[in-house]
């Protein structure tokens, strides 16, 4: 599943975008020395590949719902983990910028959760030690599926935390998790009964293919333990600096205003003392009879203020000043539409 | 995952799109990149109550829609079909969060509504960047702009790669899907099966395509590098444009447009 912008706090999507763009020129460079260009068109043509076989729909037994290939981890059989984590950030790439699955700020989580866990936490960790020295059919079913599922379990972790972490759904870890793990077993395990079925017809069809595959592991397996070297205290920092921010984030506006409003009787930061704001204001706190802020009452429960006396009056007005400012900018944006459309299309007839 | 037939039609619609004229597409790609990265980032970073503060943000989309050319209706039709995240993680907040935020007169709006508003607005205005950026610069563009902004170039070119055999590939999981469609009868044969030899299928002739496309791209002096005849060059109205809408970001950011309209409409009547 992907992460949405709409549920991300800047600093979360911020520092994943760190990580991922960490990771794709660390595996930039590493493709480059390592073969030269020989291999960024196979990358090309594969990614295209994930993505046109995420459209062959089917059916799942029991259920009338249908599932689809995500991708990852087929990608880091045949390509091997640097080059299979550049190419599925590129298909996210591609998703999030036509289909708005996700979304900008978000691609960073998405590459996390669906590349960099994939390619290099379960492919190592789990698929290879599996398979083992002497692979054979049966294990490499077997590491498979079982890699699917962690790999999916970890990724919608990794939804849950993001989510939390940003603090704009309300949905608490516990429920989330019970919400997002058990469907994405089930995915998992269609995910990767698909891709078994896809290896090993690749096996029986072209093993060299795979074969090539494991040989060039082979090769890089001491140089991967170094990639891990440095992608992993690059994701500590990662995490560590979201953490820091999304707690000033979270905690410290919401204090400041809290003490503002201690101080001045106002929760309004004024504005400085120049310019169209100054003079709104002014004729503002001259004319209305209500400055206060309609909506932001995030505290309501920790500022006893205007909910009492002629509180109720102050809620009313000020959503109404909203509303009707609201309604007004949606207006004034739908005539600018208009008039640049239609001034655009006189001037070029 | 949109159907076959839909993918196909918005890769091919988005890229039309994007190879109009029109003083949006003028523009450089950078700019457009960054200008979209600074939106998005200024939108998401609202307090999760936040409502009026983020109306004034979709000037952006406004303009760039209507000076752009983009058909609004499509686009609005594809924020449709991608919402139901949103919506699904986002409708929790109402039924989690009933602390009353908002009264007016008999109605009493807690904040999980208001919050739920609030994401579907974020929703909006960072799925229609997304779209804008890439139907008003094309892929190559984007890419283009990537490479320039020191995004690795093997990255960048594999991106552009990607692009291009995408709709080679669409064709031809089109023709396997309609061959499978015609074959099967009361539903037999659409099951995880079949699915695993039709994907191996599809793999195999791509990697010999893959291969084939290599030798002929060396053949043709491919050299690890995508050479393309447009030329990236920021002009002033590309600052202009890159500046303003940061400027016009930064400020709707720290005042809240909408509450000051209102409060002076509130006043003068």
């Amino acid at each position: 599943m992907h992460m949405a912008d709409a549920l991300l706090s800047p600093a979360v999507g911020g520092a994943m975008w760190v990580v991922a763009g960490g990771g794709i020129t660390y595996c930039a460079g590493k493709i480059r020395d390592d073969m030269a260009d020989s291999r960024i068109p196979l990358m090309g043509v594969l990614a295209a590949f994930v993505f046109a076989a995420q459209m062959i729909n089917f059916t799942i037994p029991g259920t009338g719902s249908s599932g689809h290939l995500g991708g990852g981890l087929l990608l880091a059989i045949i390509l091997g983990p640097h080059a299979g984590f550049l190419a599925m950030a590129s298909v996210l790439t591609v998703q999030a910028l036509f289909f708005a699955d996700g979304g900008l700020l978000a691609l960073g989580c998405n590459i996390f959760n669906l590349g960099f866990i994939p390619c290099f936490v379960v492919y190592p960790y789990i698929y290879q030690l599996i398979i083992g020295q002497t692979p054979s059919r049966k294990k490499m079913t077997t590491a498979i599926i079982v890699s699917a599922v962690i790999a999916l379990q970890i990724g919608a972790l990794g939804v849950v935390t993001e989510t939390v972490f940003s603090g704009v759904s309300s949905l608490p870890f516990n429920s989330f998790v019970l919400l997002m793990q058990p469907i994405h077993l089930a995915i998992g395990l269609v995910e990767g009964m698909v891709t078994a079925g896809v290896v090993s017809f690749i096996v029986k069809a072209d093993p060299s293919i795979i074969l090539a595959a494991d040989r060039r592991d082979d090769q890089q397996q001491s140089e991967t333990s170094i990639g891990k070297k440095i992608l992993l205290p690059l994701l500590a920092v990662a995490v560590i600096t979201a953490g820091i921010f999304s707690w000033f984030a979270s905690s410290n506006p919401d204090g400041l205003e809290w003490s503002i409003y201690k101080v001045t009787g106002s929760e309004e930061v004024e504005a400085p003392e120049q310019g169209i704001h100054h003079s709104l204001e002014k004729l503002q706190e001259k004319t209305a009879l209500l400055p206060d802020y309609g909506f932001k009452n995030d505290e309501a429960a920790v500022v006893p203020g205007p909910e009492n006396g002629s509180g109720s009056t102050v809620a009313i007005g000020t959503s109404v000043a909203g509303l009707l400012g609201g309604a007004l900018v949606l207006l004034l944006m739908v005539l600018l539409g208009f008039i640049l459309k239609i001034k655009r299309h006189s001037r070029t007839e | 995952m949109a159907k076959i037939e839909s993918t196909f039609f918005d890769i091919g619609y988005l890229d039309t799109l994007s190879y109009q004229q029109s003083p949006i597409h003028r523009l450089d790609p950078r700019a457009k990149l960054i200008v979209t990265l600074v939106f998005v980032v200024a939108v998401v970073s609202f307090d999760r109550y936040e409502i009026s503060g983020l109306l004034g943000f979709f000037l952006f989309p406004v303009v760039m829609v209507s000076l752009g050319d983009l058909p609004l209706g499509y686009l609005l039709k594809k924020l449709l079909l991608v919402a139901p995240f949103a919506v699904f993680i986002g409708i929790f907040n109402p039924i989690l969060d009933r602390q009353v935020m908002i009264v007016m007169g008999p109605l009493a709006i807690s904040g999980g509504w208001v919050s739920f508003i609030s994401i579907l607005l974020r929703f909006g205005l960072t799925v229609t960047a997304a779209l804008i950026l890439i139907a008003t610069s094309s892929f190559a563009g984007v890419c283009l702009a990537l490479e320039r902004l020191k995004v690795p170039r093997s990255f960048a070119v594999q991106l552009l790669f990607l692009y291009r055999y995408l709709f080679v590939l669409i064709a031809e999981t089109r023709r396997l899907l309609r061959a499978r469609t015609l074959r099967s009868f009361d539903g037999r044969g659409l099951g995880i099966k079949v699915v695993g030899s039709l994907i191996g299928h599809l793999l195999l002739r791509t990697l010999n395509r893959g291969r084939r496309i290599y030798l002929a791209m060396l053949c043709r002096g491919f050299d690890g590098e995508i050479h393309t005849m447009r030329r990236l060059k920021m002009t002033g109205w590309d600052f202009i444009f890159m500046f303003g809408w940061i400027l016009f970001f930064i400020v709707i950011r720290n005042h809240n447009l909408p509450q000051l309209i209102g409060n002076l409409l509130t006043g003068v009547f």
